[in-house]
């Protein structure tokens, strides 16, 4: 997993509550065998017509909002199943950071195993963040737990262990990678 | 200091970590079929890294297999998954036996048939079946996609140490009873979610008479009681199923194999009792694995909301008898009874007889190897002659994930494992029960009480 220090970019607003993960990622495309290439079902429902052309009023299908990578939102984002492909669509698509009010507790988890950036923010600053990022690019500063766009600074917290996982790139197998002698010293003494 | 099986293994393995907390534990054998490995194999392609220990790992094709013509493979999306597993195997190094290869079969069928299940081992696969593995005094167990991929990577797993039930099987079965009762009886007895966070360890005089087939078919259930995994452990019955099947030193194999058992059985954090001398053929009437009775009773009362929902989608009413169930399909088969032994018992059933005007009846042996046996003891006549349908190796009707399932609104009578809703397919009713009470449902078209329609001279159930 690539380590996730600083980040800039451009930010969409989907400002609505509860957005599932069948929302996210609806289950007719779960039978596919790869981890990557969901992006282009994501949010399927709302982004495209019944013909397949995209929905100009969609938020994401915006001219304005074609290389975002922060998606500013509501409340108990990502509640639903199970499903690691929501995680799987939103990296796909380019998302890097996602700023709600909530996490729905799975897809809190499965976000940082994919290296998305659940930030949690009150509403009023993510009223305001909205606003400010109509115009300029989003800086995301993990280290210092800060949000930051022209002079203005929004502070966030996430929990250590999470933190340092990302900040490192660390993917659970690399963390058990680091246990590579021990698990060399078991195998020789197997043999 | 003395331990339980569950301890020697545990110990055995751990690599890393706390007593009490997450350990790290070494994977001896790690079992992959072409539903659960796709994405683990991705993320590995992904990262840039290799399956560690390709010697330690094994494939095979059985969930999306069409068990008629299984070299045609007509849904896209099965024959994707299919060839995603070929094409994984072959560029991470992992053997693999394919649709037609000499042993393919249902993975926790030939794990055992080839000898790579063996006493003593931690073996996980993609799969919640994984369970029939711990007849063999293995720790085996179920896993997800993510940890798929952890395994393929690192050979280790980190896992909190389950705790430990001992059920104790005493007496003797009745002609026409069979494990499959026993381990029916045990879930009607305490639910679904008794064995939550533990391991089950069958044992007793009941066990010790059991065939190898007899306990994976015990172990294979224990995760419909909600256990981790089952275990039994290995003896003499487990070492001379193994005699041909491994190479090397055997008898140092044997010694090492001796010491894994329980020391004291008070040493298990629960133990339950079963007498199985009254245990009679058993057979599921709703819509989880506990909901079933035996034979000689009637369908329950009504007690709660589940209940009423078990009987709206099965189309039953309480206080039916067993003979006004009326039966469709009758499925022989799957990862819980799908071995020689199985086949034996349902041919010596419905030899000379026919199967029912009303009834569709398949036998699906759970391996090539099975089937060869069959075909040498000449039971797909015997199968073919009564009208049952003889297919190919594959998970078949277990599951709606292959061309075999049952009809909305159909009725089965089936020896898998599962009768969950829609599980044989979308509005498919499934009855758990016994080959011999399948097959006799086969011919009778509604359930019977098999053990009066056995010619004593002819079966006995070792
Ligand atoms: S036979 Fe059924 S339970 Fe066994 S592995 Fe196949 S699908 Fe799973």
């Amino acid at each position: 997993m690539q380590p996730f220090v600083i980040h800039k970019g451009r930010a969409a607003t989907i400002m609505l509550n509860n957005i599932d993960t069948d929302i996210i990622i609806p289950k007719q495309y779960l039978k596919r065998i790869e981890r990557t290439g969901f992006g282009e079902f994501l949010f399927d429902e709302w982004r495209y017509n019944d013909d397949r052309t995209l929905n100009p009023n969609f938020e994401l299908n915006k001219q304005s909002n074609n290389d975002v990578s922060i998606l500013i939102t509501g409340e108990n984002f990502g509640c639903g199943s199970s499903r690691e492909h929501a995680p799987w669509a939103l990296t796909d698509y380019g998302f890097k950071v996602i700023i709600a009010g909530s996490f729905a507790d799975i897809f809190y988890n499965n976000a940082f195993k994919n290296g998305l950036l659940p930030i949690r923010l009150d509403k009023k600053s993510r009223d305001e963040l909205s606003l400010l990022s109509k115009n300029a690019e989003l800086t995301v500063d993990l280290e210092n737990e800060k949000v930051i766009v022209g002079s203005q600074e929004f502070s966030f917290s996430v929990e250590k262990p999470l933190k340092n996982k990302l900040l490192l790139g660390l993917d659970d197998i690399s963390l058990t990678l680091k246990h590579e002698d021990k698990i060399l010293a078991y195998e020789a003494a197997a043999k | 200091m003395s331990k339980t099986l569950l301890d020697k293994l545990w110990e055995q393995h751990v690599i890393s970590g706390e007593v009490g907390e997450e350990q790290l534990l070494y994977i001896d054998l790690h079992l992959l079929h072409e539903v659960t490995s796709p994405q683990a194999f991705e993320g590995l392609r992904f990262s840039n890294r290799k399956v560690r220990r390709p010697e330690n790992t094994f494939a095979t094709m059985d969930h999306n297999v069409p068990t008629k013509n299984p070299e045609v493979i007509e849904d896209e999306i099965a024959e994707k998954q299919l060839s995603a597993l070929r094409n994984n195997c072959q560029e991470f190094g992992v053997h693999l036996e394919d649709i037609t290869s000499y042993n393919q079969g249902i993975i926790h069928v030939i794990g055992p048939e080839l000898g790579l299940t063996l006493p003593g081992k931690t073996i996980v696969c993609g799969d919640s079946h994984t369970s029939t593995h711990g007849a063999f005094g293995a720790l085996a167990f179920g896993i997800g996609t993510s940890e798929v991929e952890h395994v393929l990577a690192t050979q280790t797993l980190w896992q909190r140490k389950p705790k430990t039930i001992g059920i104790r099987l005493e007496g003797k079965l009745q002609p026409g009873v069979y494990s499959k009762d026993v381990i029916l009886h045990i879930l009607a007895k305490y639910g679904v979610s008794f064995g939550t966070g533990h391991v089950i360890e069958f044992f007793g005089s009941t066990v010790t008479n059991f065939t190898m087939d007899e306990r994976m078919t015990l172990c294979n259930m224990a995760i419909e009681g909600g256990a981790k995994a089952g275990l039994v452990a290995p003896d003499n019955v487990t070492f001379e199923y193994l005699k041909d099947k491994v190479t090397g030193d055997f008898d140092a194999a044997v010694e090492k194999w001796s010491r894994l058992y329980t020391d004291d059985i008070s040493l298990y954090d629960q133990l339950l009792e079963v007498n199985v001398n009254e245990v009679a053929p058993h057979f599921t009437w709703g819509t989880n694995p506990s909901m079933g009775i035996s034979i000689d009773d009637k369908l329950p009362e009504i007690t709660d909301e589940n209940d009423r929902r078990a009987f709206e989608y099965m189309g039953l009413n309480p206080l039916m008898s067993p003979d006004e169930i009326k039966i469709d399909n009758v499925f022989i088969g799957s990862c819980t009874n799908s071995r020689i032994s199985d086949l034996l018992i349902a041919a010596e059933v419905v030899k000379g007889r026919k199967v029912n005007e009303n009834v569709t009846a398949i036998v699906v042996p759970g391996s090539k190897e099975v089937q060869r046996e069959a075909l040498k003891l000449g039971l797909d006549k015997v199968f073919t002659e009564a009208g049952f349908e003889w297919r190919e190796p594959g998970c078949s009707m277990c599951l709606a994930m292959n061309p075999d399932k049952v009809a909305s609104g159909k009725r089965c009578a089936s020896t898998s494992n599962r009768n969950f809703e829609g599980r044989q397919g979308k509005g498919a009713r499934t009855h758990l029960v016994s080959p011999a009470m399948a097959a006799i449902a086969a011919v009778y078209g509604h359930f019977v009480d098999v053990r009066k329609e056995l010619s004593n001279a002819t079966i006995c159930n070792s």
